[in-house]
C-alpha cells in the first residue's frame, strides 16, 4: 500500500511532480551560491518569502574577511526580501528548523544534504543544491521524483551505553553507502514509537549517508508531545501497510558501541576492537549529535574527570546551548576541560574552529568521515557522544560501558 | 547552451567518489567559478584537473555522494568536462549537474579505459565506446530542456521572459 512519501507527495513512487515547497532553507555556504544564481536569473522577487529561511551555521562566525563579505551580501538579501534570517549563534540549520519551524506532512527542501534530518517530524524533507534553491526562491516550487521506500524495522531496546548513533551507524553499514540511493527510508517496527525525538533526528540525519533522499518517522505521540513544546499542532500519521523495495531488520538489543573507521561511513567496527587507539582530538557536536541530550550524556560520563586530549563541544543550537547552561551540563563540560564553541557546525566541514592537522587522529560525533574533510591528511572515526566522552577521559578510544 | 551529444577521451575514476573529493571544502568560499577548475579532484589525484578539458568523465557507482555542494558539478563543468557517466549517481549531485548544464548519463561501461573515445547522445539515450553501443534511459524532456538551455539560470531567464 501507500508509503509516507507517497502520501505526502500525493503520487505513486516513480512519478515526477511539481510541488509547492512549504519550507525552503539554506545556510551561509549554499545561500551565497543560491544568491549568485538568483541574481543571474534576474527574477522580480522571491515568490514566498515567508517560507524561506537563511540560517548562518557553516562558518559562523566568519573565519576571514572574504567569508565575512560574502555573508554580508547574503544578510542584505535577507533584509531586502524579508525572508526569515537567523544569524550566527542560532545553530545548525537542520536543528533550528526542527525547533518548531516544520510540521508533519510538509514538504521541506534544504540546500544541504542533511536536510533529510527533518523527516524525523514526519515531513518530506530532502536536500538540493544552490541552483535548485534559487529556483525555489523564484517560483516557490520544485520538481521531485516520488521515491521508492526502504523499511528499517526496529525491535527490542537499547542497552546502557549504546545510543541511537550506534543504531544509525549500524544501519548505514548494513545498507552500504549507496544502499538506499534515490529511495526514502522509513523507520518503523514495534520499537519505532519508543525512539525519542533526539534519536529520530540522529537516525534520519544519517539517511543520506546510504544515498537516501530522506529518512522518515511517522508522526505519533512522541512527535505530538515534542511539537507541543513549540506550540506546533501535529497531524498524526499512521502506516498503511506500506510496500517497501527493501527491508532491513534491526534488533536494538543486539547493538554494541561502534565507530565508522576512516574514511568510509559504512565501514564500522565495534569500539572494543579499536580500544587503545590514541587520539589527538575529540569533537562532540554537529547536526547528528550536538543536541542537549547528547551533551548531557557526555557530561554525565565526564563529570569528575579531566579530559586527557583536547575536546571540543559545539552545541547544535542556541536553544540546546541555553538548556545545557541552565541545567549545569555546560558547567560539567567546562570543568572537565572541554572547549565549548559557538552553536553551529564547528569543525565538521573542516573550515574553522578545530580543523585537524596532517597525521592527526580524531574521534567525532559527526556523520561523515570522508578523506581530508575535517583536516587535510588527518583521519577520524565517527561515534556516539558517550563513546566520545569516555575516550576523551583516557585520550584513546574507549568503550563507554567501561566508564558508566 | 549545452551540447547534448558529443565525444571525447574517457577519464576514468573509481566508485563512491564523494563531493569533498571533487572539490574540497577549503576551496568553497568564493564567487570565482573558474578557481574551482584548478582544484578539482586535488585530493584524489592532483594530475587529473589538467586532463579534463574536452573529456568524458567515467565514474564508478554512487558518483558524487556526500555533501550537496553544487561547486562539485560547477567545477567539473568549468574544467571542461563534456559529460559524466556512471552506473549510479547520488541524487543531489545528479540534479546539480543538470542545473549547471553538465550532461549526466546513468550507464555502466564495462570495457571503458582511460583515453578511449566515448561518444554520447543524451536525446536518443546511447553511448558508444570501442564500437560497442550502450543504451540508457533518456532524460525527461524537462531535464533535457534545463540542460540544453545551459542550466537553471538560462532556463529561468527564458521562462520569466516568456
Ligand atoms: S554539522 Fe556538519 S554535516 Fe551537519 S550541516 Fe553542518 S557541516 Fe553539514
Amino acid at each position: 500500500m501507500t508509503t509516507l512519501s507517497e502520501k505526502i507527495l500525493g503520487a505513486q513512487a516513480g512519478t515526477y511532480i511539481d510541488r509547492h515547497v512549504d519550507r525552503a532553507f539554506c545556510h551561509d555556504g549554499t545561500g551565497i551560491q543560491a544568491k549568485i544564481i538568483y541574481d543571474a536569473i534576474g527574477a522580480p522577487g522571491i515568490a514566498c518569502p515567508d517560507s524561506v529561511y537563511i540560517i548562518y551555521d557553516h562558518i559562523a562566525p566568519a573565519n576571514n574577511s572574504q567569508t565575512a563579505e560574502l555573508q554580508a551580501e547574503l544578510r542584505a538579501l535577507a533584509r531586502e526580501y524579508g525572508v526569515h534570517f537567523l544569524d550566527i549563534g542560532s545553530g545548525i540549520c537542520h536543528q533550528v528548523m526542527a525547533e518548531g519551524r516544520v510540521a508533519p506532512g510538509e514538504v521541506v527542501i534544504g540546500a544541504d544534504s542533511h536536510s533529510c534530518t527533518l523527516g524525523a517530524l514526519g515531513a518530506f524533507a530532502t536536500g538540493v543544491g544552490a541552483s535548485d534553491m534559487a529556483g525555489i526562491w523564484v517560483s516557490g516550487e520544485t520538481w521531485l521524483r516520488v521515491p521508492d521506500s526502504v523499511g528499517i524495522h526496529f525491535s527490542g531496546s537499547l542497552s546502557a551505553g549504546i545510543e541511537w548513533k550506534d543504531a544509525a551507524l549500524s544501519y548505514i553499514a548494513e545498507l552500504g553507502m549507496d544502499g538506499a540511493t534515490y529511495a526514502a527510508i522509513e523507520f518503523t517496527g514495534e520499537s519505532a514509537s519508543s525512539v525519542p525525538m533526539e534519536g529520530r533526528l540522529t537516525l534520519c540525519n544519517m539517511a543520506v549517508e546510504a544515498g537516501a533522499k530522506t529518512g522518515l518517522f511517522y508522526a505519533d505521540k512522541e512527535t505530538e508531545q515534542y511539537l507541543a513544546g513549540y506550540s506546533v499542532t501535529c497531524q498524526l500519521q499512521v502506516p498503511d501497510k506500506p510496500d517497501y523495495v527493501k527491508d532491513c531488520y534491526q534488533d536494538l538489543s543486539d547493538l554494541e558501541p561502534v565507530c565508522a573507521v576512516p574514511h568510509r561511513v559504512d565501514t564500522i567496527k565495534p569500539v572494543s576492537d579499536l580500544a587503545g587507539t590514541s587520539l589527538d582530538q575529540v569533537f562532540i557536536g554537529t547536526c547528528t549529535n550536538g543536541r542537549f541530550e547528547d551533551m548531557a550524556r557526555a557530561a554525565r560520563l565526564l563529570k569528575g574527570h579531566r579530559v586527557k586530549v583536547r575536546t571540543i563541544v559545539v552545541p547544535a543550537s542556541e536553544h540546546d546551548y541555553l538548556k545545557a547552561v541552565n541545567t549545569g551540563v555546560a558547567a560539567d563540560l567546562i570543568k572537565a576541560g572541554c572547549t565549548i564553541g559557538a552553536p553551529g557546525c564547528g569543525p565538521c566541514l573542516g573550515a574553522h574552529m578545530g580543523v585537524l592537522g596532517r597525521g592527526e587522529v580524531a574521534l567525532s560525533t559527526a556523520n561523515r568521515n570522508f578523506k581530508n574533510r575535517m583536516g587535510v591528511g588527518a583521519s577520524y572515526y565517527l561515534c556516539s557522544p558517550s563513546t566520545a566522552a569516555a575516550s576523551a577521559i583516557y585520550g584513546e578510544i574507549t568503550d563507554p560501558r567501561e566508564v558508566i | 547552451m549545452t551540447a547534448l551529444k558529443g565525444s571525447g577521451p574517457a577519464v576514468c575514476i573509481g566508485e563512491d567518489i564523494d563531493t569533498d573529493l571533487v572539490i574540497a571544502g577549503r576551496y568553497l568560499r568564493t564567487k570565482d567559478w573558474n578557481f574551482w577548475a584548478e582544484h578539482v579532484f586535488e585530493d584524489l589525484d592532483p594530475g587529473l584537473a589538467k586532463r579534463l578539458k574536452g573529456a568524458v568523465l567515467v565514474a564508478g557507482k554512487n558518483m558524487g555522494c556526500g555533501s550537496s555542494r553544487e561547486q562539485a558539478a560547477r567545477a567539473l563543468h568549468e574544467a571542461g568536462v563534456l559529460a559524466v557517466i556512471a552506473p549510479s549517481f547520488a541524487r543531489i549531485f545528479f540534479r546539480n549537474c543538470i542545473n549547471v548544464g553538465l550532461p549526466v548519463l546513468e550507464c555502466e561501461l564495462p570495457g571503458c579505459h582511460d583515453g578511449m573515445t566515448v561518444l554520447f547522445d543524451c536525446t536518443e539515450g546511447w553511448i558508444e565506446v570501442d564500437k560497442a553501443r550502450y543504451i540508457f534511459r533518456p532524460l525527461s524532456s524537462g531535464m533535457q530542456e534545463i540542460l540544453s538551455t545551459g542550466g537553471l539560470i538560462e532556463y529561468w531567464k527564458r521562462r520569466l521572459n516568456r
